[in-house]
């Protein structure tokens, strides 16, 4: 079993990191970026995202075929989501 | 004489521990499908009330039964109840958990606590929906659709909402535990290109189970938080768009139809290839045109928003896209149809609801091609013809399938028999209840007739009582099998391990089964359907 690889200091610091990303987020919003406040907002929710899937779900030491296969499909799937809803968004107010 | 029969019965699952706390605290795959089938047959009668209330309101063109708020709530908790807590767990939560296991050779699920935790939430999510019933009901449609949904309608939105979310968990640990069964628990000599098609069918399904439903549930909670807490996700006052939440609830529930009718699919082949005598014709085509449509009916959701302000580009693509979820579909009808050719076909219960899904899930799925081309969809969008296509795929289609294995592997589940002739009436009453019925709802919406209308013009009266009497018919039907399943249970004859002479490991064990399925791990030195190498057995209820 590949359980007990990570130190609790460990957990500790990637929590730490997502209650600091997260205040940024409010800070943030505060503060007018023009087009640049989706982008900014969207990429630190994506980082700590990816943060919580690595570390917290473990996938960063999964050895596991079926766990890889299991994520691959997971953002195939994301991927589509996007990917044909921005057809609609980005076409839409084309004359 | 029961008494005898009993006393000299084996030990199987359902007389080693007797009690409530046996039950509610089970880890046997079998004992929690039949706390599913319980429950969702509850929900179904509940269901199954309100669309009777609904057809008898459209008796006459005139609103008189009901006030048009109640309508209203009426069409919504239909659609919402026979949705996420009748059609999404009918035939995985209970047949699929039921028999997974035994058909790939294993004690149990992968991961038996988890699978009771479904259940548990199953009842938490089911109890809340009741909550927001008897509280009042909610109105918007079972769609949920913004603005509605999230600025004017007064009725429990957030109940109703957190109880999908809640009822969604479930569904996705049921997917969960048949994926990781299905990978890791085969029985030794078990190959993927071994498997029933049942459990393709059901694997596929899981995907969809899997990767869809956390859509649905995170936008049922951003339509619950826009609602508190205003939000703008959906709000186009705060910069939000109400098509989003089309998008992203269609995401979802495209796909969800699929996870209502490739399980019953997998039924099909299963009592298709029993009662042909013969191999499924084409096996790997339709087991891989499992997974073809649980892929290709991911990209296809917007075909529910053709006339609701999306683009004219993706429209386009989404049109095409919908096309193509036809060629899987098509393969498994072919496929069946051609494993009925030089058959020895017999027309058992299971048989004769097997062919009428055959039946009517072609006409609703071509049905649905003529919602996917841009210029007709335009015309009969939110008519009685798209009811009319969807009830041919759901109740004709995924009820059908449902009924067909709960007929089939009822032996199997209880030890004994229900009566064959009582069983072939009432599929007979089914099918022609469920014509008549719906039939008629194709021309309603072609004539013009829109859903969801409380009243309408006169001329549209005589097929609506059409279809009144047939919702009558049909919910005979639907009676006659609760009653004789019961009745069953204590004087259906008993039967020996395999009284259909069928394949699949399920049959090789004691009916019922023992706690742990087999006595041994069983090892799997042949193909799928070897009806060739199976005696036909000479029961009464095989004759013709
Ligand atoms: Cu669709």
């Amino acid at each position: 079993m590949s359980e007990h690889v990570m130190s609790s200091k460990m957990y500790y610091g990637i929590w730490i990191t997502l209650m600091v990303l997260t205040v940024v987020t409010a800070a943030v919003s505060f503060i007018d970026l023009g087009p640049f406040n989706t982008i900014v907002a969207l990429s630190i929710a994506t980082f700590k995202a990816i943060l919580v899937v690595l570390f917290f779900m473990h996938v960063k030491y999964a050895s596991e075929k079926l766990t890889k296969l299991v994520i691959a499909s997971a953002l195939f799937f994301l991927v589509l989501l996007l990917s044909l809803s921005m057809i609609d968004y980005l076409t839409r107010y084309l004359a | 004489m029961a008494t005898a029969a009993v006393s000299a019965e084996r030990e199987n699952y359902l007389n080693k521990e007797y009690g409530i706390r046996s039950w509610l605290l089970t880890t046997d795959h079998k004992r929690i499908a039949l706390l599913y089938l319980v429950s969702i047959t509850f929900f179904f009668f509940i269901g199954g009330f309100m669309a009777l209330l609904i057809r008898l309101e459209l008796l006459t063109p005139a609103g008189d039964l009901v006030l048009a708020d109640t309508y209203n709530k009426l069409f919504t908790m239909h659609g919402q109840i026979m949705v996420f807590f009748f059609l999404i767990p009918s035939i995985p939560a209970t047949l699929g958990n039921f028999l997974i296991p035994m058909m790939i050779g294993a004690k149990d699920l992968a991961l038996p606590r988890i699978n009771l935790l479904s259940w548990y939430l199953y009842i938490a999510g089911g109890a809340l929906m009741l909550y927001a019933m008897v509280e009042g009901g909610v109105d918007t449609g079972w769609t949920f659709y913004t603005p509605l949904s999230t600025a004017f309608s007064n009725t429990h939105v957030v109940e109703a909402g957190l109880a999908i979310f809640i009822a969604g968990f479930s569904s996705i640990l049921t997917g969960l535990n048949f994926v990781v069964t299905v990978h890791r628990m085969r029985a030794p000599g078990l190959t993927w290109s071994r498997l029933p098609l049942f459990v393709w069918a059901h694997y596929a399904t899981s995907v969809i189970q899997l990767l869809g439903t956390p859509v649905i549930a995170i936008t049922l909670v951003l339509v619950v938080l826009e609602r508190t807490l205003h939000l703008g996700i959906f709000d186009p006052n705060l910069g939000g768009d109400p098509l989003l939440f089309q998008h992203l609830f269609w995401f979802y529930s495209h796909p969800a139809v699929y996870i209502m009718i490739l399980p019953a699919m997998g039924v099909v082949s299963e009592v298709l290839a029993c009662f042909s005598r013969k191999r499924i014709f084409g096996y790997g085509a339709v087991a891989l045109s499992s997974i073809g449509i649980a892929v290709i009916g991911f990209i296809v959701w917007a075909h529910h928003m053709f006339v609701a302000g999306i683009s004219l580009y993706s429209a386009l693509v989404f049109s095409i896209l919908t096309y193509l979820v036809g060629v899987p579909s098509a393969i498994k009808v072919f496929n069946w149809t051609a494993t009925l050719y030089k058959g020895s076909i017999s027309f058992a219960t299971p048989m004769l609801y097997a062919l009428g899904f055959i039946g009517l899930f072609t006409i609703g799925g071509l049905t649905g091609l003529f919602l996917a081309s841009l210029g007709l969809d335009v015309h009969v969008t939110d008519t009685y013809f798209v009811i009319a296509h969807f009830h041919y795929i759901m109740v004709g289609g995924a009820v059908m399938g449902y009924m067909a294995g709960l007929h089939f592997w009822w032996p199997k589940i209880t030890g004994r028999m229900y009566p064959e002739w009582w069983g072939r009436l009432a599929a007979l009453i089914v099918f022609i209840g469920f014509n008549l019925t719906f039939f008629p709802q194709f021309i309603l919406g072609y004539m013009g007739m829109p859903r969801r209308y409380w009243q309408y013009p006169p001329e549209f009266q005589i097929l609506n009582v059409m279809s009144t009497a047939g919702s009558t018919i049909l919910a005979v039907g639907y009676l006659l099998p609760m009653v004789y399943f019961m009745w069953s249970l204590r004087y259906g004859k008993v039967v020996g391990d395999n009284p259909w002479g069928a394949a699949g490991l399920e049959w090789k064990t004691s009916s019922p089964p023992p706690t742990f399925n087999f006595d041994e791990t069983p090892e799997v030195t042949w193909e799928a359907y070897n009806y060739d190498q199976i005696p036909v057995p000479k029961e009464a209820w095989l004759e013709q």
